[in-house]
């Protein structure tokens, strides 16, 4: 699903790398917690596998495609098959939360039938069921963040990508949001989350991979946010 | 792709830059029908020119039989053959001379009604009224004082006209005032660009939320990008609109009404000159802007 050999990256202006020779495989089906203090190059992480950004050194391989060779035009093709979710939800505020989760299947040409019919169905695998018309800002944390989630798995992508999904939410609205994620997962969706939250990664019992000023210090199964110093 | 949600798009972008819309509208009409006018007196300038403008550089025109009577050289009436011939083997034995034709009365009248077909001072003409003449081609365009001190004072030649001498003067303003308009235009064309250039740079930046998510889900570029260039091709049609109003405009008061009143004796360029500019305007004003939209986005949009 992901595969990172050897891939180090630095930004131009910065002297530290963000990433240093990390290697490391994700299976299909897996879900993977991504930690690592504020810097450690989580955020950048994601970005390789989102081709946001290109590696210095190393290959990055996601859903088998090396995106070192993969041209421009092709990105949205590779990105229609990856959802990703934000810390900040990053809904339209202008648009109901139909039209928000609308919006991702309409910009890649779906046909109007099929819209109809999908938007309903995955606002209520959520659990939002019936709020096809509020706006966003009639909603609480948790339920715009899983308007977020709706939009970004409405097109049924093989890799879930979440980047601190629950940071700016409480304990319990983040715990069903997690269970919310479980549920994607178990559909047989890749779920790959950076997180702060120490107290949800120790109740997951998931993988977790660590990541330390750039380097991978830990890829631990059933592991736990990290070890008590 | 849907046609309506682009739609939409382009509708919210275009109110949303009201202000800078507007004023791209105005430098493109501007710069387009400055453009048109310069284009217009080209042709104005060929139209004036006639058949044998580009072709010599002196005129000989020969006695008619209605000048008998008179002072000068024709009071003893029409050139006969004889005199043709001799100024013609004259014309051919100098070295300056490169080429001489020969435009009898009949083909004069010809030429005269093909350059002023739209004008009624045709009518008032016949062929036995036009002169003969020989124009001559030089070899050296500036001598033609040379045929003039040969030729003038011969019997059976009315005048010796240096073709240039006319309309030169004429034909200067016209190009002097052509190259101003085009500088002129050159100067609201660099406005109009950056005008469009910053409109989308503006247009970018306040869907920057779209457009990132749009990104986000995979949206192709073009599809990304689309908007924004319709949105810059919508406003520089609009403004091409308004370019070939006021050349048809000018056409109607200025050269029809008011031009061809106080100068008959000019043939002014006909409707058919300025309607075969305003599609070159109209796509040049929906292809620039677009282009340049398109360059502008590849810095302030990512894709």
């Amino acid at each position: 699903m992901i595969r990172f050999d050897n891939v180090s990256k630095s930004y131009p202006k910065q002297n530290r790398a963000a990433l240093r020779e990390v290697s490391l495989e994700v299976e299909r089906g897996e879900f993977v917690f991504l930690v690592g203090s504020s810097g450690s190059g989580k955020s950048t992480f994601l970005r390789l596998v989102l081709r946001e950004e290109r590696t210095n050194h190393g290959r990055v391989h996601v859903l088998g495609k090396d995106l070192a060779r993969l041209s421009n035009w092709k990105v949205p093709q590779l990105r229609r098959q990856l959802g990703t979710v934000f810390q900040d939800f990053r809904l339209l505020p202008n648009k109901t939360v139909g039209e928000n989760v609308a919006f991702a299947l309409e910009v890649i040409g779906k046909p109007r039938g099929q819209i109809r019919k999908t938007v309903p169905e995955v606002l209520d695998l959520v659990g939002l069921g019936g709020k096809d018309d509020r706006m966003p800002s009639e909603l609480s944390g948790g339920e715009q963040q899983r308007v977020a989630i709706a939009r970004a798995f409405v097109n049924r992508p093989m890799l879930l990508l979440a980047d601190e999904p629950t940071g700016n939410l409480d304990p319990q609205t983040s715990v069903g949001i997690m269970k919310l994620l479980d549920r994607i997962n178990r559909t047989g969706t890749t779920v790959l989350m950076a997180t702060h939250d120490q107290q949800i990664v120790d109740q997951m019992r998931k993988r977790v991979i660590e990541l330390e000023a750039g380097r991978l210090v830990r890829d631990q199964s059933r592991g736990v946010y990290g070890y008590q110093h | 792709m849907r046609g309506q949600f682009v739609l939409s798009e382009i509708g919210v972008g275009l109110r949303r830059n009201l202000t800078m819309t507007f004023a791209v509208i105005v430098s493109v009409a501007l710069s387009l029908a400055l453009l048109g006018g310069s284009l217009l007196a080209r042709d104005q300038v060929n139209e004036m020119k006639g058949y044998w403008y580009d072709k010599v550089q002196v005129s000989i025109f020969l006695c008619n039989e209605n000048d008998e009577g008179l002072s000068g050289n024709c009071g003893k009436g029409a050139v006969t053959e004889q005199q043709k011939k001799q100024i013609k083997s004259d014309l051919n034995e100098l070295g300056i001379v490169d080429k001489v034709y020969y435009e009898s009365a009949e083909e004069a009248y010809k030429h005269y009604k093909e350059e002023f077909k739209d004008s009624p001072v045709v009518d008032s003409l016949t062929p036995d009224q036009m002169q003969e003449s020989y124009r001559v081609k030089l070899t050296d365009p500036t001598k033609f004082n040379v045929i003039s001190s040969a030729f003038s004072d011969r019997p059976g030649v009315q005048q010796v006209q240096d073709q240039k001498d006319l309309l030169e003067n004429l034909f200067n303003l016209l190009n002097g005032m052509n190259v101003a308009a085009l500088c002129v235009m050159a100067l609201m064309l660099v406005v109009a660009l950056l005008l469009i250039v910053n409109t989308v740079r503006v247009s970018a930046f306040s869907r920057r939320r779209e457009t990132g998510i749009m990104r986000l889900v995979g949206a192709s570029g073009f599809y990304i990008q689309l908007p924004f260039i319709l949105e810059a091709a919508i406003a520089g049609l609009i403004g091409a609109g308004f370019a070939c109003f006021l050349l048809v405009g000018g056409k109607y008061f200025l050269i029809d009404n008011w031009l061809q009143d106080k100068i008959p004796l000019i043939n002014f360029i006909g409707w058919e000159a300025v309607v075969k500019v305003l599609p070159l305007i109209l796509a040049v004003g929906v292809l620039m802007p677009a282009i340049a939209a398109f360059f502008a986005l590849r810095k302030y949009l990512k894709v």
